[in-house]
């Protein structure tokens, strides 16, 4: 298909994020909310769905939530009330899941993030409360099931129809992310599924009113593939549309192996989910007073730390951007420019040299193997001239190897910078001594071959001349 | 001494004293419950381990502590509730050989009041049914007449309490199912106000209807019964925080200034004259001691039964989805996960559960929704009203429980509408969320037991208990007794 065919659509994707909050027990029930126990231990009559068991809502969830809520920039509904979605399956022990249907917890909110340099605004249409299912794990002919993450409290946040490409919407998914672990309520791991992201994405001609039918797109566990998957579905459904077929209301699912996406159910095919009014439960009311001393302990969110950073430490947007998108990452650089008193040198060495490694090693910064601490350190004995920032990046993958102090790397490996005139002088003669024909090049007007000399200085110096005097001291011996 | 003439509230004041041992108590019950269970079919089964908490009452007596206010009283459980390590089937072959690790909340305060546990009693499957015939354990017998039935769903806990095997029972009551057998079978009944009583542990019919509570041979032992099991519980979300009133100790037989309501709708059903007589009887009783009768109206009244059997199958539809052979209960030999749901579901479950799932399924269906379940809702909300509003002009209601006395066994049960109509009088209590109770107040002519229904305002058990007290008194002179004794 022509290129010139697909600029002529334009893509509408919404994202339903389902994050699981970080309570010490599960929604309903007193079992521990915890994983790496063994099969079935976080348990009891009410999350196994035994007969006369009842569930009694997790305070803390509720409380979650509405952080949560309030960090979306939602309103929050003084009365809320759960529902039956009913539907059988295995890991689904009461046979119906407890969720909030048409009285949601939160209602009408925003997330404001950057696609690039331009500031994107999201709709949040609702963000409402439900119970997680247990899990399946098919062996040869057998299925078994796992409890534990029964009943586990979620939340699910409902974005408008609002994004249209599928960077954007990986770039959405992100900021939801970050302001969930600002805030923590979630620690937002989509390959472990503590965070798990369906997609509705269709297509229309630029210039259309009407929505296209919308496919829902699962089983997406990293940003990556949210952003291929959406791509892929984009291509298909112009593709499709192109070729005369009619789109059709389905599910999908994506499949990162072969980057492409297959119909698990059509819209025929889905089911009836028979939703009612939980009795087993009362509505949830939270008063105007609780909704407040929760906002008034909302902790700074990303785009507020994002604006400060520029404002207060004269950051670069991309630097404050990148530096502000995980809470570690941002307290990281806050310790680092506050003991280096240097941000813009912080925030290079964070971003050039500290990512890289960390990347290439797939580690987060809190497994930084150099403490903010020993960075800030590195950071200072350059500007101080202790060593040069040639010698420091040395230091610095040896910091990275070994986690020691960049004072003790310095010391035991002699790599201090040589500003004594002295030593200079000497390592000068032995270069000039040793270039002669160069030497007389040079005097003769080839000023260019005094980059020569200073390199070979430096080399002889094992990098630890100071080069300001290496150049100073230079200039007048070559003179001579 | 026969232990079987004393009354609970005389037993457990007996053993509290150590004049009588809870051992001796439920040794004879338990013999005399054996034996005529073989014709009566009252019980599922009987609790082995009765002797060793029978034991325990005696020893806590002998080290003098106090076991509680029903000390080695032998309680009957219906076997809708959770007993921990002692099956609990619901009536159901889909638990025929369930056995919960854990307890509900109103056996577990029984113990702590030193009552023993008998054992299970028959019930309709799922409490779906007003005749006990729908029991996957056979139909129980009406102890005053055993070609009859003993009403349902608790007809096993009222066969029991009439036939003295127990001193008292625990049944449950989501539209009638208290009230009902209580009535065929001439004890006491009481289903206290929606959330007096816990639910956790009790398997769900309907939720917002379910309702626990006690039958008893008088009133007074009732109400002893009542107090024991009521209050808070931090299981159950659905339960009042108000504190339980001493309801036996507060009972008076005083009834001047009281005003008893005369519910107009109930009377203009079709009732048999010799219950009509009995009715009028009562409020004669009433009264003669000192209480005015006053008509009153309930406009919504005569939609109950439509409400209910929208509401009730509603609910029950999820409820019971959770019977579906994955973890527990009866498990069909199949090939894959659709043939498991259906062909455990399809064996396990009886005729009237399965009628009242497609019912509830059907009414919460997508398209049909608005037109049953909220509507049914809507009126339900309006009943409450009609309530709210006729009790501003009266203390408590009195009528018929039902439109007849017991009924003959296979007499209604090809005929579920019929069957579903026995519900009239007693679906609008538990609708609304009210107290309502039944109490002997006289005979037909055959010699079958007949109750009338008082009904109070929430909370206001106290009333209607005061009020069956005075009609206890008035009309026991004969002291029958069934057939069995």
């Amino acid at each position: 298909m022509s290129t010139e065919a697909h600029s002529q659509y334009e893509a509408v994707i919404g994202l339903e994020i389902h994050a699981q909050l970080l309570t010490e027990t599960k929604m309903f029930c007193t079992c521990a909310n915890a994983f790496g126990s063994g099969d079935n231990a976080n348990t009891c009559p009410t999350c196994l769905g035994m007969p006369g068991a009842l569930p009694v809502l997790n305070k803390k969830a509720v409380e979650f939530s509405v952080r949560t809520g309030l960090a979306l920039n939602c309103q929050i509904e003084e009365t809320s009330v759960f529902a039956r979605k009913n539907y059988f399956y295995p890991d689904l022990p009461k046979g119906y899941q407890i969720s909030q249907y048409d009285q949601p917890l939160c209602k009408e909110g925003f997330v404001e993030f950057f696609l690039g340099e331009e500031k994107k605004r999201v709709r949040i249409e609702r963000a409402h409360m439900e119970e997680d299912a247990g899990k399946s794990q098919h062996q040869d002919q057998d299925t078994l099931v796992n409890y534990n993450r029964s009943s586990v409290p979620l939340l699910e946040i409902v974005s408008g129809p609002d994004m249209r490409s599928a960077k954007e919407a990986a770039e959405y998914a992100r900021a939801v992310r970050s302001i969930l672990q600002y805030i923590g309520v979630c620690d937002g791991n989509l390959e472990e599924g503590s965070m798990r992201c369906d997609c509705n994405v269709s297509v229309r001609k630029w210039g259309a009113e009407k929505l296209g039918t919308k496919v829902e797109l699962k089983n997406i566990n990293s940003f990556r593939f949210i952003e291929k998957a959406i791509e892929y579905e984009i291509e298909r459904q112009i593709d499709a549309i192109e070729s005369g077929e009619k789109i059709i209301q389905e599910t999908r699912l994506y499949d990162s192996d072969k980057n492409r996406t297959f119909s698990m159910r059509t819209k025929e095919e889905a089911q009836d989910y028979r939703y009612f009014p939980e009795p087993d439960l009362l509505p949830v009311r939270v008063s105007p007073m609780w909704i407040e001393d929760i906002k008034s302990h909302l902790p700074e969110l990303p785009l507020q730390r994002f604006e400060r950073f520029v404002r207060e430490y004269g950051l670069p947007e991309y630097d404050s951007q990148i530096l502000t998108q995980s809470k570690d990452m941002a307290g990281y650089f806050e310790v680092v420019a506050k003991v280096s008193k240097n941000p813009k040198a912080s925030s290079n060495w964070i971003m050039v040299e500290l990512l890289r490694c960390l990347n290439e090693e797939k580690k987060e910064i809190v497994d930084s193997p150099v403490s903010s601490q020993n960075m800030a350190e590195l950071i200072a004995s350059i500007d101080s001239g202790k060593i040069s920032g040639k010698i420091a990046k040395t230091v610095f993958e040896e910091m990275y190897k070994t986690s020691e102090a960049p004072e003790k790397i310095i010391k035991e490996k002699g790599l201090a910078q040589v500003s004594d005139s002295g030593s200079i002088e000497k390592w000068i003669d032995q270069i000039i001594e040793s270039n002669p024909g160069q030497v007389s090049q040079y005097r003769s007007g080839k000023d260019k071959l005094f980059g020569f000399f200073v390199g070979q200085v430096m080399k002889v110096s094992k990098g630890q001349a100071n080069p300001e005097l290496v150049n100073e001291l230079l200039l007048k011996k070559l003179k001579e | 001494m026969d232990l079987l003439k004393l009354s609970l509230s005389e037993t457990a004041e007996k053993v509290r004293k150590g004049e009588i041992k809870a051992v001796d108590v439920t040794k004879a019950y338990l013999e005399r419950s054996k034996s005529l269970n073989k014709e009566l079919n009252a019980y599922i089964s009987f609790n082995e381990k009765a002797l060793i908490a029978a034991e325990k009452v005696d020893q806590m007596v002998a080290n003098k502590k106090d076991p509680g206010l029903l000390a080695g009283c032998p309680i009957a459980i219906k076997d809708l509730l959770c007993t921990k390590d002692l099956a609990s089937t619901a009536g159901s072959k889909v638990l025929k050989n369930f056995i919960p690790p854990y307890s509900a909340t109103v056996v577990e305060r029984l113990e702590a009041q030193g009552a023993v546990i008998l054992g299970k009693t028959n019930l309709d499957e799922f409490a779906m049914g007003s005749s006990n015939e729908t029991s996957a354990f056979g139909s129980v017998k009406n102890p005053w007449d055993v070609t009859r039935v003993p009403g349902g769903s608790s007809g096993g806990s009222a066969a029991a309490v009439a036939a003295k095997m127990g001193l008292g029972a625990i049944a449950t009551d989501t539209g009638g199912s208290i009230r009902q057998p209580a009535n065929f079978c001439g004890i006491v009944g009481i289903k206290p106000t929606y959330g007096r009583v816990s639910r956790y542990g009790i398997v769900s019919y309907a939720s917002s209807l379910d309702q626990a509570g006690p039958m008893g041979v008088t009133v007074e032992d009732t109400a002893l019964i009542l107090e024991s099991i009521s209050g808070h519980d931090p299981r159950d979300s659905t339960t009042s925080q108000k504190k339980v009133p001493q309801w036996a100790k507060n009972l008076k037989g005083d009834l001047r200034g009281v005003v008893v309501g005369k519910p107009k709708e109930y009377f203009e059903k079709e009732i048999d004259s010799e219950v009509q007589k009995i009715i009028d009887e009562s409020f004669e009783i009433l009264k003669s001691q000192g209480a005015t009768i006053k008509d009153v109206t309930l406009p919504t009244a005569p939609y109950a039964i439509s409400i209910y059997y929208l509401v009730a199958p509603s609910e029950a539809s999820s409820n019971l989805a959770r019977y579906d052979g994955v973890r527990y209960g009866h498990r069909a030999e199949s090939k894959n996960i659709e043939e498991l749901y259906m062909k455990s579901r399809a064996e396990g479950f009886g005729r009237e559960v399965k009628r009242r799932i497609m019912l509830g399924t059907f009414a919460l269906s997508s398209g049909y929704y608005d037109a049953y379940y909220i509507k049914a809702c809507k009126a339900r909300r309006l009943l409450l009203q009609d309530f709210m509003k006729a009790f501003q002009g009266c203390d408590f209601m009195l009528s018929p429980v039902t439109t007849t006395a017991a009924f003959k066994i296979g007499g209604r049960i090809k005929d579920p509408l019929a069957m579903y109509l026995n519900d009239v009088f007693t679906t609008p209590t538990n609708l609304a969320g009210l107290p309502g109770m039944s109490v002997p107040a006289g005979f037909t002519k055959e010699g079958l037991p007949v109750g009338v229904q008082l009904t109070a305002p929430h909370f206001e058990e106290q009333r209607i208990l005061n009020a069956a007290q005075v009609i206890e008194k008035h009309t026991n002179k004969e002291k029958r007794k069934p057939n069995v004794y």
